[in-house]
């Protein structure tokens, strides 16, 4: 199974070497062409705003959002990835290109400035033992629609949902070595 | 529980501005155009390399209110500068709360025999590098990640290319070493045998290495790139250029796409009058800031 990691900008190599390791054939996206080819998509950690932005400039915002839309690409975001995927963001930079996805509104740089940056020990519905959150001026999701299954929350919001084809996640998986949320992610394009 | 400041949170920080452009700001209005044109972070600096080379005398960390100001009007990162080995200075700017911060042979060197002790801090570090020795020297003392030193302010990017260069041809050997001659370059570079190892192991610096110090056009950021960058710092090449938002949305698209020569074409025209450069060889050995701090 083909899965992409859009590669604009940030962890990319990461998620790569973690899609490999799950047994997945992945492979960096930067093209209409290339992404026509995947199952799906990954949105790696990087800034929301030069992402965005430059999803925009590659023109693959519209095609990305048409193949989520009518169910033929699963999206895994992992913080800015969260972001771009959000229906509504509350602290945006003004017109801050995004893809919209998910029924969330979401809360940029949630905990602070990188001085805030943690790391903790978190519960994920449906795994049997817990997982470390590496959350980097993480989003939070602050509002989800009926469709929204939350997967995972801190006091101070949702940090991991999942609507039909799509996950979103507050912390960073691919910066340990637990893998469980790649596979829950490859289990999902699987259905598709 | 939260754990802050772990070095996997902070060199992680460093993970997530891979494929990026990082641009020097002295005002509120260049530090919004910078995230405009699409920077993953910015540099708050009072004065660019070119005008801290230009003036003379002591450089020292910039104001913190003006660090302050540019934080409040950008949402990405804010770095700032302090001095080499100046612990002071950084413990003010973990304090206001700045994302990153940049030990920088930039500004004149307060210790010339030490570093700062990195692991202290809850916020990460950057620090120059001329070669794979000064990359995992400042690595063991908590840098989270690397940059080349490259010569500041010069808009030229000979030094850059030689550093990045040099590192990657020094990992290149320490891949195709055994074990026990490592022990001997272990100590010739006066590094661990433990940081070898890793490099030896992932064939790359244990963390993310951009490229710095003359970097002025698309085309220097795709020549780093194409040599093995993670990413880009410009400093003064963008707001000493005529059209500071064309050339900064210039590297941020050459940047990421380096290896399109044809986007790059695009991208290159018409910028207008880039920053004026600086001959290596007209540099006095006390203009080179690239031999500050070893």
């Amino acid at each position: 199974m083909k899965i992409g990691v859009l590669s604009i900008q940030g962890a990319v190599s990461e998620h790569l070497k973690h899609l490999e390791l799950c047994g997945a054939k992945a492979v960096p996206v930067k093209s209409k062409a290339e992404l026509s080819a995947i199952k799906g998509l990954v949105i790696p950690g990087g800034e929301s705003t030069t992402i965005g932005k430059l999803i925009q400039a590659a023109g693959l915002d519209k095609p990305i959002k048409e193949r989520a839309e009518n169910g033929s690409l699963a999206v895994f975001g992992t913080c800015a990835g969260m972001v771009v995927m959000a229906g509504e963001v509350t602290d945006g930079l003004e017109g801050q290109p995004r893809l919209e996805l998910m029924d969330t509104r979401v809360k940029r740089n949630a905990f602070g400035r990188q001085r805030e940056s943690f790391e903790m020990e978190l519960d994920f519905k449906s795994f049997d033992r817990p997982l470390t959150g590496v959350f980097i001026r993480s989003p939070i999701i602050t509002g989800a629609g009926e469709k929204v299954e939350v997967l995972t929350s801190l006091p101070e919001g949702i940090v991991a949902a999942r609507q039909d084809n799509l996950l979103a996640v507050s912390f960073h998986p691919e910066l340990t070595g637990d893998r469980r949320i790649h596979y829950y992610f490859l289990e999902m394009c699987r259905q598709l | 529980m939260k754990e802050q400041g772990t070095f996997r949170v902070k060199k992680g920080m460093a993970q997530m501005q891979k494929g990026g452009v990082i641009m020097d700001v002295t005002t509120v209005e260049q530090a919004q155009i910078a995230e405009k044109a699409g920077a993953v972070a910015v540099m708050a600096l009072e004065r660019v390399p070119a005008d801290i080379r230009a003036a003379g005398g002591v450089a020292r960390m910039a104001d913190p209110a003006m660090v302050k100001k540019i934080m409040d009007a950008v949402t990405i990162p804010v770095m700032a500068k302090v001095r080499i080995g100046h612990i002071a200075e950084a413990q003010i700017l973990e304090e206001i709360g700045a994302d990153y911060i940049d030990e920088s042979e930039v500004l004149t060197p307060a210790d010339e025999e030490y570093h700062i002790n990195k692991h202290q801090f809850k916020v990460p570090f950057v620090c120059g590098a001329r070669d794979l020795g000064e990359a995992l020297r400042r690595i063991s003392e908590g840098a989270a990640m690397i940059r080349t030193k490259g010569e500041p302010g010069t808009g030229n990017v000979v030094e850059a290319v030689r550093h990045m260069r040099k590192v990657m041809d020094q990992i290149r050997q320490v891949i195709g070493k055994a074990e026990d001659e490592l022990v001997v370059l272990a100590k010739e570079l006066g590094v661990s045998m433990e940081l070898l190892k890793e490099v030896k192991q992932e064939g790359r610096l244990p963390v993310v290495n951009f490229a710095a110090g003359g970097i002025a056009s698309p085309a220097d950021a795709s020549l780093m790139m194409q040599l093995g960058s993670d990413g880009i710092f410009v400093g003064s090449g963008i707001f000493k250029s005529s059209n500071p938002q064309k050339v900064a949305e210039a590297i941020v698209k050459a940047t990421m796409n380096y290896n399109d020569p044809k986007l790059l074409a695009e991208v290159s025209r018409d910028l207008g009058e880039a920053m004026p450069g600086l001959e290596m060889s007209t540099l006095t050995e006390a203009d080179r800031m690239q031999e500050r701090g070893a």
